[in-house]
């Protein structure tokens, strides 16, 4: 089959559905890949690169969409795009089809097979063709960058000559894939880094990047819907939240926003009063300013100043990096089409029972696929439900045993003591203080030394030599050849578990 | 020949000896001193006895005596490293064998005379020393095979193997009481040898019935039974350095068999009772096979890449990188990650490879310092931080099944939890679960990358791309 790349027409698109090296591994499981001339262009991959790679470079966008199979855009289809569907044909590319049903519909009248990669579930198995989190995590790192370029000082704390730099504050509200990966480029420049989300869970994951999480003191709600995302929470819990807010205004210098609640406007957690509070030529970064903005005063796609405050409100971020958003959503789209190929012989099948391709798929022959059921795995760790009754048994059992244990244990001694003489009682105080003994001395062996341990306590073991010896001098000469016998295994053990030991102990060494 | 006395005060300083040598065991600094104690302890004990106890035939006893020692001293020379485990289970069975001899010899020394509750006493000491030493003798020999591989690993599961033991335990009883009744009237050789017999099926089939996995168990488990058999020799014998030593011997091997079963979350029973791996491969098989996803290859080269830009690696070694023979291009790896300023570091499971420890023997063996080697209770909590965790031929060690899926034959156990770092490459032969016949949903966790391939080969690969 044929799959055909055109140039994005979106006004300021830089990106590419597909590089030069995707195409090779797009060869290798037997497409043909049609790219429109300076379609890489804009992020610096250019048609020559296409055709060494094994593509035929395509000098109209008409021909492209005419000849492929398979089309994989960026952007959803805009204008005249849809119009040069047909039906039988394969979309790949970001829809949003909650957003355009008239472009659901339109597609779906057309009779074309729509894959939106905005609908994949995010199931752990699809992690690798999730595009939403790729772009997501260009996006916060590329919003960690666009607050450097408008903070007028450093990230990092520094002691010169010239006097000290305290170190850059950096708020990130909502700790998904975006606000992981700006905690991450903020860390990485010296910045100190608070995080909060409603979601309790995200508190390790923030925590193992070594950023502060802010803990919001709450009759323990949580915050967390389904498939991992947000979910809207109370109105008091707002109210504490924007009292959080407005208290961390004060002292940061940047906050980034990355709040999203799905299929609702981005909800205001920045009011005009925090921005006040916020020191001059501090920065505010709203990542959901294509859903409306977290911050009261962003505008779209601009950079406002707000009473000394730059407000940046682009939603074109991944764009501004285009040749590694490139590069990520081109590797997730092979990813799809790896598993539309199970044969790798260039044919797809839309395998509607497969959970991943069932999602992405929002219409094929002529139906609406969207949306589909529900997912039911949480993206979100599951929390720890170790099955409580099991354990109780156990304890109950545990809590009896020593008692049933010491009782049967204290009779059985008891009734030795009351046949045996006096000799055997003598030995067997020794034994029963050795065994103790060797219980105190053993549990001080470093785990590293066990199997040393080991053949040192077969070495000594062999102590049992002395039967042997007290026994070879009888006249009786069967005894007395046992006892050679017995001698001479027991003296290979003592010199082998001795010797061996020394050889292992003096390969230790620091 | 030296006084009964100076004899006993040579047995007390053995046995202090003897202590003092399972005390300096505790930790590196001291390890050696250890030994020594344990070699002088000996050499006392001996050189007491020879000179205090024996009356004749010297000659016999020093031919013996430099025969043993000459070929003990050869054989620890001779062995490998990685064959550790083997070697130790063979002395286990020397040790089960000679409390056998001595037992019988005891029973058949005519110069022995008890009467009344002292006589059925002996006998019950005699008879509890012959069947543990049995027992320890074909358990050893058999742990032996199935280590070195002359016998299949798989746990061998006869059907009605409960009842078998049972049945085998009840012949133990029978056969010790007409013992002891035979033995007042001057008789009692015929039910002692078919105890012996017994005794030593049960010790074949005990080992037969136990899977790979749980060989550090067994191997430990021999290791106390070997003590106790002294200590039964000893009451027997009415010899205290004896009763003193098995014991000391008995709960070393006893608590280290306790310190794997709780490394494995597993009940020493049910170690013992066996059938470990073909329980685990039925419930392998009930959901958590599905659904896995893929398994993400990388080649040398790219794991040279990755160790290379990571600052953080913690290495993370199984029997595989003992059967492969690896622990020497591991270090190679190790020396120049560490020169370039990396820290490389090892984590240790408990139940690592064949016997308990038997992981930092191999490191040491390859002049890895004991510093950078860590258990897991030390560093389980450092893998978040950790960029490169490289699994050598482990599995079931880094399951992170064991800790998610109550239902996983596993589950409980606890695992170097390597998932948690940057990323994990795992080293393989192939994608065969490991002894616990569970599927490991590690290799199928986003970060983690598969080197298949022999380990030395690989690794030698990794290495020249370094």
């Amino acid at each position: 089959m044929k799959i055909g790349v055109p140039k994005e027409i979106h006004a300021g698109e830089r990106r590419v559905a597909t590089t030069p090296d995707v195409v090779k591994q797009l060869k290798k499981l037997g497409f043909e890949v049609l790219v429109e001339a300076g379609a890489g262009a804009a992020a610096s991959y250019t048609d020559d690169a296409y055709a060494t790679a094994g593509c035929e470079v395509v000098a109209s966008a008409a021909d492209v969409w005419a000849q492929s199979d398979i089309v994989m855009k960026v952007r959803a289809p805009e204008g005249a795009e849809a119009g040069m569907l047909r039906s039988g044909q394969t979309l790949i590319s970001f829809i949003w089809p909650g957003q355009n049903p008239e472009l659901l519909k339109d597609l779906t009248d057309r009779g074309v097979t729509a894959m939106a990669m905005d609908s994949i579930p995010r199931i752990s198995r699809a992690q690798k063709l999730d595009a939403l989190s790729s772009m997501a995590n260009i996006a916060g790192y590329r919003a960690i960058v666009e607050a450097a370029q408008h903070f007028g000082r450093f990230f990092t704390g520094q002691i010169t000559a010239a006097g000290k730099v305290p170190p850059a504050k950096v708020l990130v509200i909502g700790a998904g894939v975006a606000g992981l990966s700006a905690i991450g480029a903020a860390k990485s420049m010296g910045a100190i880094v608070r995080s909060f989300d409603t979601r309790p869970e995200v508190k390790e994951q923030v925590e193992s990047m070594d950023a502060e999480f802010l803990l919001l003191e709450f009759d323990d709600e949580d915050g967390s819907g389904d498939g991992g995302y947000a979910k809207t929470m109370s109105e008091e819990f707002i109210k504490a939240e924007m009292a959080l807010f407005l208290e961390q205004a004060k002292e940061v210098d940047i906050i980034v926003t990355t709040a999203l609640i799905p299929g609702k406007p981005a909800p205001k957690l920045i009011t005009a009063e925090m921005v006040q509070a916020m020191r001059e030529g501090s920065v505010v970064v709203d990542l959901a300013a294509e859903q409306g903005g977290n911050c009261e005063l962003t505008e779209r796609d601009q950079v406002v100043v707000r009473d000394g405050v730059s407000i940046i409100g682009y939603t074109d971020l991944p764009s501004r990096l285009a040749a590694q958003s490139s590069q990520l959503y081109g590797t997730n789209l092979r990813h799809l089409l790896t598993d539309l190929t199970p044969e790798k012989d260039g044919e797809i099948v839309v395998n509607m029972e497969d959970e991943v391709i069932r999602g992405a798929t929002v219409c094929t022959d002529g139906k609406t696929t969207w949306p589909p059921p529900a997912p039911k795995l949480s993206a979100a760790p599951k929390k720890a439900a170790p099955a409580p009754a099991p354990v109780v048994v156990a304890e109950k059992k545990s809590a009896a045993g020593p008692f049933i244990a010491a009782a049967v244990g204290g009779l059985a001694l008891l009734g030795l003591g009351a046949v045996a003489p006096p000799s055997f009682m003598a030995h067997f105080t020794v034994f029963v203080l050795a065994c103790f003994v060797g219980y105190m001395v053993i549990w001080n062996v470093s785990p590293a030394l066990h199997t040393p341990l080991m053949s040192v306590t077969n070495a000594i073991s062999s102590i049992i030599v002395i039967g042997a010896l007290i026994q070879i001098s009888s006249p009786d000469d069967t005894i007395k050849w046992i006892a050679v016998f017995t001698l001479l295994i027991t003296s290979i053990n003592i010199a082998g578990g001795f010797a061996v030991t020394r050889r292992m102990l003096e390969m230790f060494r620091k | 020949m030296i006084s009964a006395g100076i004899v006993t005060v040579s047995y007390i300083a053995a046995t202090i000896l003897f202590i003092l040598a399972l005390g300096g065991l505790s930790n590196q600094e001291t390890a050696r001193r250890g030994n020594w104690y344990g070699i002088t302890g000996m050499t006392i004990a001996l050189l007491a006895t020879i000179f205090g106890v024996v009356t004749q035939n010297y000659v016999e006893l020093m031919v013996a005596l430099a025969a043993g020692g000459g070929i003990g001293i050869l054989l620890a020379k001779r062995v490998q490293m990685t064959d550790m485990p083997e070697l130790v289970a063979i002395l286990h069975s020397l040790v089960g064998l000679a409390a056998v001899m001595v037992g019988y010899a005891n029973f058949m020394d005519p110069s022995v005379h008890f009467t009344g509750v002292e006589l059925t006493i002996h006998d019950i000491e005699t008879y509890l020393g012959i069947l543990i030493g049995a027992v320890t003798f074909s358990g050893s020999v058999i742990a032996f095979g199935k280590l070195s591989g002359r016998i299949g690993g798989k746990p061998l599961t006869l059907p009605g193997r409960h009842l078998f033991n049972l049945g085998l335990l009840i012949g133990v009883f029978w056969f010790g009481r007409e013992f002891v009744i035979e033995s007042a009237v001057g008789g009692g050789i015929y039910p002692l040898m078919i105890m012996t017999g017994i005794a030593l099926i049960f010790g074949i089939h005990m080992v037969m019935a136990i899977g790979g996995a749980d060989m550090p168990v067994v191997v430990s488990m021999l290791n106390s039974y070997s003590g106790w058999a002294a200590s039964a020799t000893g009451f027997m014998l009415n010899n205290d350095l004896l009763i003193v030593t098995g014991a000391l011997v008995g709960s070393s091997g006893a608590i280290l068999s306790y310190i794997m079963c709780r490394a494995m979350n597993r009940k020493f029973l049910s170690v013992i009772a066996g059938g470990f791996g073909t329980a685990g491969g039925t419930v392998a098989s009930s959901g958590n096979n599905e659904d896995q996803g893929e398994v993400i290859p990388v080649d040398a080269d790219e794991t040279a890449e990755m160790l290379l830009n990571a600052s953080e690696v913690m290495i993370i070694p199984g029997y595989g990188m003992a059967v492969a023979q690896a622990q020497h291009v591991v270090f190679e790896i190790t020396k120049a990650l560490r020169a370039k300023g990396i820290n490389v570091r090892f984590g240790i499971h408990p139940v690592a490879g064949r016997m308990p420890g038997h992981m930092n023997v191999l490191l040491a063996e390859a002049r890895v310092p004991y510093d950078i080697v860590f258990e897991m209770d030390e560093i389980n909590e450092d893998f978040p931080k950790i960029d490169v965790s490289v699994v050598i031929g482990a599995n079931d060690i880094v399951n992170p099944s064991a800790l998610d899926e109550p239902d996983s034959p596993i589950a409980g156990m606890p695992v170097l939890e390597c998932w948690k770092g940057t990323t994990s490459i795992v080293l393989k032969r192939s994608m065969a679960t490991g002894y616990a016949g569970v599927q490991n949903p590690l290799f199928f966790k986003d970060n983690t990358r598969m080197l298949f391939g022999d380990a030395k080969e690989t690794l030698d690969a990794v290495f020249k791309a370094l």
